[in-house]
This record gives C-alpha cells, sequence and structure tokens, in this order.
C-alpha cells in the first residue's frame, strides 16, 4: 500500500477527484495549505505597489491505493492537474505500513 | 383637507396675492389691515444702516414684538411659532376660507416653507449619519483581519465619543454666533426664525449700532459662545441645524481612524473624540459661523469671502490633515518599511471596501444638496448632478490613472477615486457648471492615485488612504471653487454684492478665475492654507499631548498579534482560519 500526497492548484480539485472516481479509488483527504517551491512564493500588487507571496495557496490531496493502483492514479493525477505553467505542484508518494477501517476493524488493503 | 380643488385653488390664489403684495410685516399683524402697527413702524424706523458687520435683523415678523399676545413671540421654544396654524384648528379658525386673513395665510405660506426646509435638512442629515457606516467598511476593509474588530468599533465608538464632544461644546464654539454671521441683504434663516437666539460670540472689533450699543458681531468673528450642552436652545430649528452640523462633524472626526487604524491604542482614541470637536468647530465657525474667513468678501475685497458649499475644506481637509497629524505622529505599523522599501499590507475584505464606498456616495446624495439648509432652494438638483458627476469622473480618474502607469485597476484604488471625486466637489458642488463637476471629479482621481504613492514613499503610513482622499482633494476641492465657479449661484454669499459685478453680469455669485473674479482664488488659497497650517499645528500638538496622558501606540506585542484581542478583548472573526496576512 502507497500514500499519495498530491499538491495541486484549487481550481484543479473538481477535475482531478472526478477522474479518479473514474478510476474507481475509495476515497481521498482533502486538506488547504500553504508553501512554496522553486520560485519561493509569488508577487501581488496591491494599491500598485508589488508584494510577495512567500507562501501560495495550494490543495493537498491524500489518498492511500493499494500497490498494483499507485501507477495509474499518480499518471491520472499527472494528467488532470498539468497546466505546463509554473506552480502545477508536486506529487509524494510515500510506503504505507497498516490500515485500519475504524467500524469493522478491518486491515490491510481491505480497509482501503 | 376639506376644501375641494376649487377653494384650493382661490387659497392659492389669495396667497400668491398677498406674498407679493404685502409686506412682511403682515405676519406682526393680527388682522389684514395692510398698515403695520406702531410698535413694528417704529422699530423700523429705528433700525440703523446696515453696517459691514451688522448682524441681519429678523424680519419684523420674526421680532418677537408681535401685538397679539395669542400668537407666541420669537425665538420660540416650542417651534409653535414656526407654524402652529398649519394644523387646521391650531389658531382656532379652521381652514374654513373666509374665516382667514391674508395674514393668516401668509402664515401658512411661511410655516410650509419652514417645514419643507426642516424635513429636507432632517432627512439629507439622516443620509450622512448613514455615512458613518460605509466609513466603517471601507475602514476595517482596508485593514487586515486581525484588526478589523478595533478598526470597525473606533469607527463605532466616534460616533457616540464625538457627539458627545459636539454637543457639550462643538455646537456652541461653531454656531453659538450663527445669527450674527455676513447674509445676503433680505436673507434670514432657511430653518425658521429660531435660529435667532444663536446670537454670541466673541470676535475682534466689535459692531456697533447708530446708538452706540454692541450689535454682537464683529469684523473678525472667531468663536461663539452660546449653547453649551444645548443649554437654552430647544426651539425646532436650532434642532434641525444641531443634528445637521453634528452629522457632518463626525465624518471629519472618523477619517483619522483610518489613517491610524491598526495601531492606535483604544485609550488614546476615546479622548482624541471628545476633543476632535475643538478643532473643527473653530475653523467652521471661520467658514461657516461667519467668522474671519467668511468675512474675507467684506474686509479685504477678496471674492465673497471664504466659500466652502458643503464642507471640502470644513469636513474633509480638516479630517484628512488631523489623520496625518496622526498618521506622523504615530509612525508607520511594523513591518511597513522593511530595508526603506514599502511593503504593502493588503486590506483582507476588498468587497466590504466597494460596498462601503457606495454607501459613502449615497449618503453624499445627503450631505452637498443638503447643505442648502433649505428644501425650497432648487439648486438642489443642480447639486445632486454635479456630485454624482464628480463621483463617476474620480473613479473612471484613478482607473485610467492606475492602467497608464502599467499597473492594474485595483479595486481600492478605484473607490478611493470616487470618494475623491466626492470630496473635491462637496465646496464647489452648488455653483459650478456640470461639465466643470466632471473636471473637477477627474482630476481629484488623478492626484488620489498619486497622493497615496507620495505619503508611501515619504513613510507615512496611511492604510486606507484617507490622507490623500480627504485632505489633499480637500484641499483641491476649496481651489476648484475659486477656478470654476460660474457666478450663477451665491449672489450675496457672506453679505459681499459689489456693484461693478451686478453691472457686468446682472448679479455677484460666486464667481472663480475662469469666469473672471481672480480675487475668490485668491480667498479659496487662504482659506486652503489656513485649514491646513491650524488643523495640521492644532492636531500635532494634540496627538503629543495626548500621548503623554495615555500612550498613542500599542505595545510591538500587540500590534504583531493584532488589537482585536489585547485591545477590544474580541475577535473579528473568532471562527475562521484566515492565515497570514501579508505582512
Amino acid at each position: 500500500m502507497k500514500k499519495i500526497e498530491a499538491y495541486v492548484r484549487h481550481y484543479k480539485l473538481e477535475d482531478i477527484k472526478t477522474a479518479l472516481n473514474e478510476k474507481g479509488i475509495q476515497g481521498m483527504t482533502v486538506t488547504e495549505v500553504r508553501g512554496f517551491g522553486r520560485q519561493r512564493g509569488h508577487t501581488e500588487m496591491f494599491r500598485g505597489t508589488e508584494y510577495t507571496v512567500d507562501f501560495v495557496p495550494k490543495v493537498k490531496i491524500e489518498i492511500a491505493v493499494p500497490d498494483n493502483n499507485v501507477q495509474d492514479v499518480m499518471r491520472t493525477i499527472v494528467n488532470t492537474a498539468r497546466t505546463g505553467q509554473i506552480g502545477d505542484g508536486k506529487i509524494f508518494v510515500t510506503n504505507l505500513d497498516q490500515t485500519i477501517r475504524i467500524r469493522t476493524g478491518e486491515s490491510g488493503e481491505q480497509a482501503l | 383637507m376639506r376644501t375641494g380643488p376649487n377653494l384650493r385653488f382661490h387659497l392659492l390664489a389669495l396667497a400668491v396675492v398677498v406674498l407679493f403684495s404685502q409686506t412682511p410685516s403682515i405676519w406682526a399683524v393680527d388682522d389684514s389691515s395692510a398698515s403695520p402697527p406702531a410698535a413694528t413702524a417704529k422699530s423700523a424706523a429705528d433700525k440703523p444702516a446696515p453696517t459691514a458687520a451688522q448682524p441681519p435683523s429678523p424680519p419684523p415678523y420674526f421680532s418677537g414684538t408681535n401685538p397679539d399676545p395669542a400668537k407666541p413671540a420669537w425665538p420660540d421654544p416650542t417651534g409653535g411659532a414656526a407654524g402652529v396654524w398649519a394644523t387646521p384648528a391650531g389658531d382656532g379658525k379652521g381652514d374654513v376660507p373666509s374665516a382667514l386673513s391674508s395674514g393668516d395665510l401668509y402664515d401658512r405660506i411661511v410655516h410650509n416653507l419652514f417645514s419643507i426646509n426642516i424635513v429636507w435638512v432632517l432627512i439629507a442629515g439622516f443620509l450622512v449619519m448613514f455615512m458613518q457606516a460605509g466609513f466603517a467598511m471601507v475602514e476595517t476593509g482596508l485593514c487586515r483581519s486581525k484588526n478589523a474588530a478595533h478598526t470597525i468599533s473606533m469607527n463605532l465608538m466616534i460616533y457616540a465619543l464625538g457627539c458627545l464632544g459636539f454637543w457639550a461644546y462643538g455646537f456652541a464654539i461653531g454656531w453659538g454666533n450663527w445669527f450674527n454671521g455676513l447674509v445676503p441683504p433680505g436673507w434670514y434663516s432657511s430653518l425658521g426664525p429660531g435660529t435667532s437666539i444663536l446670537n454670541s460670540g466673541v470676535g475682534i472689533g466689535a459692531a456697533v449700532d447708530a446708538a452706540g450699543n454692541a450689535t454682537g458681531a464683529y469684523t473678525y468673528g472667531l468663536l461663539g459662545t452660546k449653547g453649551f450642552f444645548l443649554a437654552g436652545l430647544d426651539d425646532v430649528s436650532v434642532m434641525a441645524l444641531f443634528f445637521f452640523m453634528m452629522v457632518f462633524m463626525d465624518t471629519t472626526a472618523t477619517i483619522p481612524t483610518g489613517a491610524m487604524a491598526e495601531r492606535w491604542s483604544w485609550k488614546n482614541f476615546c479622548i482624541y473624540g471628545l476633543w476632535v470637536a475643538l478643532p473643527y468647530c473653530i475653523y467652521a465657525n471661520w467658514v461657516w459661523g461667519g467668522g474671519w474667513l467668511a468675512q474675507g468678501g467684506k474686509n479685504w475685497n477678496l471674492g465673497h469671502g471664504a466659500v466652502d458649499f458643503a464642507g471640502s475644506g470644513v469636513v474633509h481637509a480638516m479630517g484628512g490633515i488631523i489623520a496625518l497629524a496622526g498618521a506622523m505622529v504615530l509612525g508607520p505599523r511594523i513591518g511597513k518599511y522593511r530595508d526603506g522599501k514599502s511593503m504593502p499590507m493588503p486590506g483582507h475584505h476588498i468587497p466590504m471596501v466597494a460596498v462601503g464606498t457606495f454607501i459613502l456616495a449615497f449618503g453624499w446624495f445627503g450631505f452637498n444638496p443638503g447643505s442648502t439648509l433649505a428644501g425650497t432652494d432648487l439648486r438642489i438638483s443642480a447639486v445632486v448632478v454635479n456630485t454624482m458627476l464628480a463621483s463617476i469622473a474620480g473613479a473612471l480618474g484613478a482607473m485610467v490613472t492606475m492602467q497608464l502607469q502599467g499597473l492594474k485597476p485595483d479595486p481600492s484604488m478605484m473607490c478611493n477615486g470616487m470618494l475623491a471625486g466626492l470630496v473635491a466637489i462637496t465646496a464647489p458642488c452648488a455653483f459650478v457648471d456640470s461639465w466643470a463637476a466632471f473636471v473637477i471629479g477627474g482630476i481629484a482621481g488623478v492626484i488620489v492615485v498619486f497622493s497615496v504613492f507620495f505619503w508611501e514613499r515619504v513613510k507615512v503610513d496611511d492604510p486606507v488612504g484617507a490622507i490623500s482622499v480627504h485632505g489633499v482633494n480637500g484641499i483641491w476641492g476649496v481651489i476648484s471653487v475659486g477656478l470654476f465657479a460660474n457666478g450663477k449661484y451665491g449672489a450675496g454669499w457672506n453679505g459681499v454684492v459689489r456693484d461693478e459685478y451686478v453691472q457686468k453680469f446682472g448679479s455677484d455669485g460666486v464667481r472663480g478665475l475662469f469666469y473672471g473674479d481672480a480675487s475668490q482664488l485668491g480667498m479659496q488659497l487662504l482659506d486652503a492654507a489656513v485649514v491646513v497650517l491650524f488643523g495640521f499645528a492644532m492636531a500635532y500638538a494634540w496627538f503629543k499631548l495626548s500621548n503623554l496622558i495615555t500612550p498613542i501606540r500599542v505595545s510591538a506585542e500587540t500590534e504583531m498579534a493584532g488589537l482585536d484581542g489585547p485591545e477590544m478583548g474580541v475577535l473579528g472573526y473568532p471562527d475562521f482560519n484566515i492565515g497570514g496576512n501579508g505582512s
């Protein structure tokens, strides 16, 4: 099992959810986050003066998937979230040691 | 009304005949006798020819010498004297035409005149009062979310504190000698004769009548001295004036709360709220109360003296200058300047700023036309159009200026532009053509953008642009009267009627440089200089002094945490996780 964390643009969230649903994923968690990448934030204007936004707002999507599904889910996210412009986001994948469905006590891939 | 159309027509016809054929002294006469009573004739004969600083005499029917004890004398505390006759049976005669003398009809006509004017002034005043809500939204929206409760609390409580100060002493020093002011020949108060009680002030060069008795007027009027806590002033006309002038002063009072937002300590703000009526009402007395600036026409032949129709100078420049002094004493917000470079601190709620701007623009339709103090002065529709044109020109001017600079049109700057246009047209609104109103507003929209950049560069931190909108454009408004006033309105303004102008133009209205009176521009420049120097000196001294009483600035920790919690004990947005504030 893997946990996929994707940091994407707000307005791409709906498209990604729809695309992943079609791939049959069982659930996802979404969080509002702020951060920066290689550009170290970006500049905005207020009353004619430029200022730097150090931490840019993004949406973080967390999905737990069975090993055989990881490549498919990652490819779906990349294809849906990409615009080709700076700030499309990133995906991190980590190993998932254990999962438990609280209601039934099921564990492992059954709990996904 | 029980009268049919026919009867009404006859009443109207009779009224018109009476109005044009009878002397005003008819009010003092109980019956329709054409000859005035001996007492009135005598007092008229005794009256000396008016001199420069002579206060206006009430027309005979206001004189309090009414021989009929059944009719109350002036000034009239209950307001009944201004027209108890409007209720059909008020004078025991109902509205049966055959029971009414021409004098009774005249009474009814004059009562209706005062009724229209008082209702107009009150409604306009309600609109001006609602501008407090507009200020609250503009200022709060342009501050950061961690200071929202503090900023809007200042806007709430300045209404209470300012009004308290105005009631206690402001009205007395500003309007205590209102009736002694210079007026056009034949003028009497549009709000009713009761305002004649406002007749006590101080100044330099006391005027005397032919018998050597002081008239109460001065060659150089300085202050009014009557009506502290409205003591003894319960006439309805005075009440209307008090209310209208109070809501105007609160406009001035709430301007500095924007420029000084996000770092002003609450206690220091509170004592400021009680103090602000002092500079405001002194200067208002000089311009609107017949004081030495209004007398500049009579004393120094400078146009019609200082002309400021609804208060570009009295209200807005004064507020903006106090804001400038306050922002300078306070210093910039922490983090505003880093390595000498200006760091924008974006406002947290731009839609709130825009809605507040609309509320202000709406309230201005009371502010400017209400300043006729007369619904019967039909110049009000021209004033409304000029006000509207200047406001849209200001918004357009700011938008175009930003875009010509290669910048995006920034909503808050367009809001500032609309307000700048309104501020600038406030002084000239009754005196200029509509094209001139558009030009004045458009220039204001350009000025406000560069003014905001200027204060930013010289490190005067003004979170909302109050100094630029109200101070700088208030001054522009005062000066614009001296340029664009077209001479069509304001004949006899501040008591000035010049024969050469009457011969040349037919009447001596307020006239600017472009229409042939350069001296008016000179007077406007003097007026602008006075408001800047006097306002700044008073405010700077006050903020320095009040800092000794209770510190003007909150601690650095409080400022970093946001003033809402430490100062007010309540967060503006407790259950929103709004996050960073752009600083």
